[in-house]
């Protein structure tokens, strides 16, 4: 069993041993908005609707707990929430990774002395989605909180750690603790130690008392005692790498992509802490046993977003899928390229300041080569990013494996295989956060025995093999490139406010 | 003889009334023009918002014509729209046969392949998304020419080519079979489109009833089949089931 904490919903799935779904359930919750910029959720909303998923995919199923061999959590990483310890309720909402209230905070930190540092021992750029800064705002803003937190009166957890400290029973002992991969994403956790590191939570002004106790990702935490108890939660994973686990990419090289509102790649590299010279984060894959396996990270912020706003803010098309239809009605782009720089570029390029822009323009543009130019735009911020993660490896991978509802594109996914010039592949269980949360799950308590009888499980459904002739592909790619170096341009050239 | 429907009478009303004047129109304007109580109103307007007649303005909360009327003799669904919404259905559909799946819609006299799932061995396949079946001779064909009576018109008037030795050439075998196909739910075919190869298919619909495209499962014919050359249950079942639930899914997103 798999409970998948994401952005939007929490989803409760049963998969059985041949990783085929049994049972989803499924429930959304506000997302709160109280000024701009400000993304809030409420915690306890969330584990109310883990109270009423869980036994609704049990009765789905037709099973009982005893028959749940395990349980792990994988969730929508960066967001926190902290809690008072004796009575188990938040002292705020949760602050959401799409929360931008750190801006100002983030520009003073990037100034401070160490900030150098900070980006060694944890692999990741200042920025304000990762949780630290956001921690550090609700300690100096929240009346009490500092005092309560070096007390030991609150505690601090990713949404792992609130639904295990709630299941293993909240005030009543329950356990808390939260896994590599969510530690790696919060600016606090040292990467080659995996411990929280004294000089980070020193940068960033965080007490030590409030952090959970750092576990690996596949291990036996404890059982339930809440809800349906007596489960093992015996694994929890962020979801991308969890997605990256579902996926099998095992092999030091392997690269898997998931396609929904944005786009993120992660990329095995086994056992090597590999700092990126290209732009990439470092971040752990996920551990299994003692030793770590490493990742590197390449976020795309719009992919299927900008699809969502040629439909609600062009209104080009009704449905997202249409983009397909439309683009088809043309053989190319014109010579029209879209670079959605909405809120700036990530991997590779980290530029808080670009803005999107739309070039080629020409009285021959019409609404069909903006659709292929919206659907190109994640093609080769893909390409970007793949090409980073080759350089940083020293070596080309070999394939693309695909998942996220995006993936039901047909001509997109065939572009991304013709300008990385490798096949595209996609598996045919589409729920890969949810399965690599229970394939961890599943492996620490004996239910698969080794990460080969899970690749064995790993099904086809669909390939794209590369077709664009070389000459074309390399002479769009520079014109692409071309277009996103005129959003730098743009970026200097806007007025600071 | 039945009557007329007076819910139908006054559903045409109010697509008159909004196809003149300003066009836009709240809920109680509409009511009292046409001297309807507003429940009554509300639930016609809700319904023809559901088959895409008529839209309402998020902002203004007023109704007016959908663009579905502008294009009613096109396209009922968009291609692509169909495959997202599908694509769960047809992973767990080659999930659990264990063979390929296919979905179909009608495209220029022929069965046109809207999404592919591969036999889930991890063979070499080839992604068929884009290529065109022949109606009279794949089960997924037989199922548009079933539902659709312009369709099979068309077929009857047309020489129905033969493609192996056991491909109905005759309209009125041809004729017979899709009467089964209405009465069963769904369609079968054995080495009639390839040696060797058999295919089981059953419609997708909207809400309504029309049949917009079909989905099924190909493979070797002594899988699909049992020894009576007939189509297996289990698999017949399986079909059907995930043929419904993409059915029921576009039913919930409307």
């Amino acid at each position: 069993m798999a409970i998948d904490q994401g952005t939007t919903s929490t989803r409760c799935i049963v998969f059985d041993q041949n990783a085929r779904l049994v049972a989803v359930a499924q429930r959304e919750h506000r997302q709160y908005h109280p000024r701009p910029g400000w993304v809030e959720q409420d915690a306890v909303e969330i584990w109310r609707n883990v109270d009423r998923i869980m036994p609704q995919a049990l009765r789905q199923a037709g099973i009982t707990a005893e028959q749940v061999v395990a349980l792990g959590i994988t969730n929508q990483r960066e967001t926190f929430v902290v809690w008072d310890r004796h009575t188990g309720v938040p002292v705020a909402r949760a602050i959401v990774w799409e929360d931008i209230r750190t801006e100002e905070l983030v520009a003073e930190l990037e100034k401070k002395p160490g900030i150098e540092e900070v980006r060694e021992r944890c692999g990741l750029p200042l920025a304000n989605y990762f949780s630290a800064p956001s921690l550090r705002w609700q300690l100096d803003n929240v009346a009490g909180l500092r005092e309560k937190a070096e007390r030991g009166d609150v505690l601090f957890g990713t949404m792992d750690t609130w639904l295990i400290w709630n299941l293993t029973g909240g005030v009543n002992g329950g356990l808390h603790v939260t896994d590599v991969t969510n530690a790696s994403r919060t600016m606090l956790m040292n990467l080659g130690t995996r411990q929280w590191d004294p000089m980070l939570l020193d940068f960033f002004g965080v007490p030590a008392s409030m952090l959970p106790e750092i576990r690996p990702s596949s291990e036996i935490h404890g059982r339930t005692t809440r809800v349906v108890p007596g489960i093992s939660i015996t694994a929890a994973l962020g979801d991308q790498h969890a997605a990256l686990f579902g996926q099998t990419c095992f092999e030091k090289g392997s690269i898997k992509g998931t396609y929904g509102t944005g786009g993120f790649l992660l990329m095995n590299t086994g056992n090597e802490l590999v700092r990126s010279k290209h732009g990439l984060l470092t971040t752990i894959g996920y551990q299994i046993g003692a030793e770590p396996t490493y990742a590197l990270e390449g976020s795309i912020a719009v992919a299927g977003s900008l699809v969502q706003w040629f439909r609600d803010n062009l209104g080009l098309i009704h449905s997202a899928p249409e983009i397909e239809t439309l683009a088809r009605t043309v053989k190319d782009n014109g010579g029209c390229y879209i670079v959605p720089a909405f809120s700036g570029l990530f991997a590779p390029h980290w530029l808080a300041q670009a803005r999107g822009l739309v070039v080629g323009l020409t009285s021959y543009i019409n609404k069909g080569h903006l659709a292929r130019a919206v659907l190109e735009a994640t093609g080769w911020q893909t390409r970007e990013v793949v090409d980073a993660m080759n350089a940083d490896l020293g070596a080309p991978t070999p394939v693309l494996k695909v998942d996220g509802g995006m993936t039901a594109d047909h001509l997109l996914m065939q572009f991304i295989a013709d300008v990385l010039d490798i096949p595209v592949v996609r598996p045919l269980v589409a729920e890969t956060v949810s399965l690599g949360a229970a394939y961890a799950a599943g492996l620490a308590s004996g239910y698969w025995p080794d990460l080969e009888g899970l690749r064995r499980n790993w099904h086809l459904a669909a390939r794209w093999n590369p077709a664009m002739d070389a000459h074309h592909r390399e002479n769009e790619y520079a014109n692409w490139k071309r277009a996103v170096e005129l959003t730098f341009a743009w970026a200097r050239s806007t007025p600071s406010t | 003889m039945p009557g007329p429907i007076q819910s139908i009478e006054r559903a045409a009303a109010v697509l008159r009334l909004l196809a003149r004047g300003s066009g836009h129109h709240g809920l109680t304007e509409i009511a009292d023009s046409l001297g309807l109580a507003r429940g009554t109103a509300h639930g016609i307007l809700r319904t023809l918002q559901r088959v895409e007649f008529v839209e309402q303005d998020q902002a203004t909360g007023r109704y007016r014509l959908g663009a579905a009327l502008l294009h009613l003799g096109t396209s009922y669904l968009d291609a692509n729209e169909l495959r997202s919404r599908s694509i769960n259905w047809a992973d767990t559909l080659a999930a659990r046969s264990g063979q390929e799946v296919r979905i179909g819609m009608h495209h220029d006299a022929a069965v046109l392949v809207v999404h592919h799932v591969f036999r889930p061995d991890d063979s070499v396949q080839t992604l068929g998304i884009g290529a065109m079946l022949p109606l009279h001779a794949t089960a997924l064909g037989k199922v548009l020419l079933a539902y659709d009576p312009d369709l099979a018109a068309a077929a009857r008037r047309r020489e129905l080519t033969s493609l192996t030795r056991r491909t109905i050439t005759r309209t009125q075998a041809l004729e017979r079979v899709l009467t089964e196909v209405r009465s069963q739910g769904w369609a079968g075919e054995a080495e009639e489109y390839m040696p060797g190869e058999a295919s089981i298919a059953a419609p997708i619909r909207i809400p309504g009833g029309l049949v917009v495209g079909a989905i099924g499962i190909s493979g070797a014919v002594d899988r699909l089949c049992d020894s009576t050359g007939r189509p297996r249950a289990t698999l017949v079942r399986q079909v059907v089931q995930a043929a419904e639930a993409v059915t029921t899914s576009l039913v919930d997103e409307n």
